[in-house]
């Protein structure tokens, strides 16, 4: 049981790092720098559709320390905690209603991680002015929420049964 | 997965969709009237670093300034020409600010996170604006 449980996390881990790597690839796309994509919502999404809530939670602290880690400058941390935090509690809140579907609850992530940015780069950069890129980061979350919850629902259906049993029933 | 077609549930999901499609779309058309509807002339460049305007300059008038770092040196120098702004030069090791490239609407901005240095584009309604904020 324990054994699992670690293996887990660490699958998730192991695939947010990647991620993580993925999008530090392209941040010049956005105009304010620092900004990420919210590609690990991912681990989020399976942690929370595959574990449960409680792991999801703790799944999302570990990423967003990781992110903030690993491929960043000094902004990032902040960052990443808005955006991991929103994302996060957003996902986890509509998953709990049970009236939306994987797909819905990743787009709503999405957009959630890149309005949590934004709001931290005004307070950060002291200007409301960085708030005209909410339109990019809008549609950009959105996309990205998209893309991910399509990729979570598969990773979610492929992943070994004898792995990830615990959590949901 | 895990989803049941319910005509309920659809209808959450096409309701929340929906919310958000259109903030996005609501958000596009103020960002493009905005744009519409500034003026070219009488914008003006603010430079802030640390969260303190360091300058004011009009965008229509040609002028380079050298932001100061705290040995003195040079952080970043901003380029003013033909209406555009653009970063010519910085120290930052991530170089975003200089790839920006020009910018020349009001609202626009060019960040250098790691100096910590913002250079803006305001029209008169964002002055007026950011003295209420104030
Ligand atoms: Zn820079």
């Amino acid at each position: 049981m324990k054994t699992r449980r670690v293996a887990q996390y660490g699958l998730l881990i192991a695939l947010a790092l990647v991620l993580s790597y993925v999008e530090s690839l392209v941040p010049a796309f956005f105009a304010v720098p620092g900004v990420k994509l919210g590609l690990t919502n991912l681990v989020v999404m399976v942690a929370l559709y595959r574990m449960g809530d409680r792991d999801a939670i703790i799944i999302n602290l570990l990423r967003i320390l990781l992110v903030s880690m690993t491929f960043g400058n000094a902004f990032s941390l902040m960052y990443a905690a808005a955006g991991g935090l929103l994302s996060g509690a957003v996902m986890i809140l509509l998953k709990r209603t049970g009236k939306f579907k994987m797909l819905t609850v990743s787009i709503a992530g999405g957009i959630a991680h890149n309005v949590g940015q934004i709001l931290i780069a005004m307070v950060l950069l002291g200007t409301w002015r960085v708030s005209y890129y909410l339109l990019i980061l809008w549609w950009s979350g959105l996309a990205a929420g998209f893309a991910i919850g399509i990729l979570s629902a598969q990773v979610v259906r492929r992943l070994p049964e004898s792995l990830f049993n615990g959590g949901q029933r | 997965m895990r989803d049941h077609k319910t005509p309920l549930k659809k209808r959450y999901d096409l309701l929340l969709l929906a919310a958000l499609v259109l903030v996005g779309l609501g958000l596009t058309a103020f960002v493009l009237l905005s744009r519409m509807n500034s003026a070219s002339d009488g914008l003006t460049v603010t430079i802030r670093q640390d969260n303190e305007v360091v300058a004011t300059l009009p965008l229509d008038e040609d002028a380079t300034y050298a932001v100061q770092g705290e040995d003195g040196g040079t952080t970043n120098l901003v380029v003013i020409e033909d209406g555009t702004v653009h970063m010519e030069e910085a120290d930052c090791p991530d170089q975003l600010c200089v790839k920006q490239g020009k910018i020349s609407y009001a609202g626009d901005s060019l960040i250098c996170l790691p100096n910590r240095v913002v250079v803006e584009i305001s029209g008169e309604d964002e002055q007026a604006l950011d003295a209420v904020a104030k």
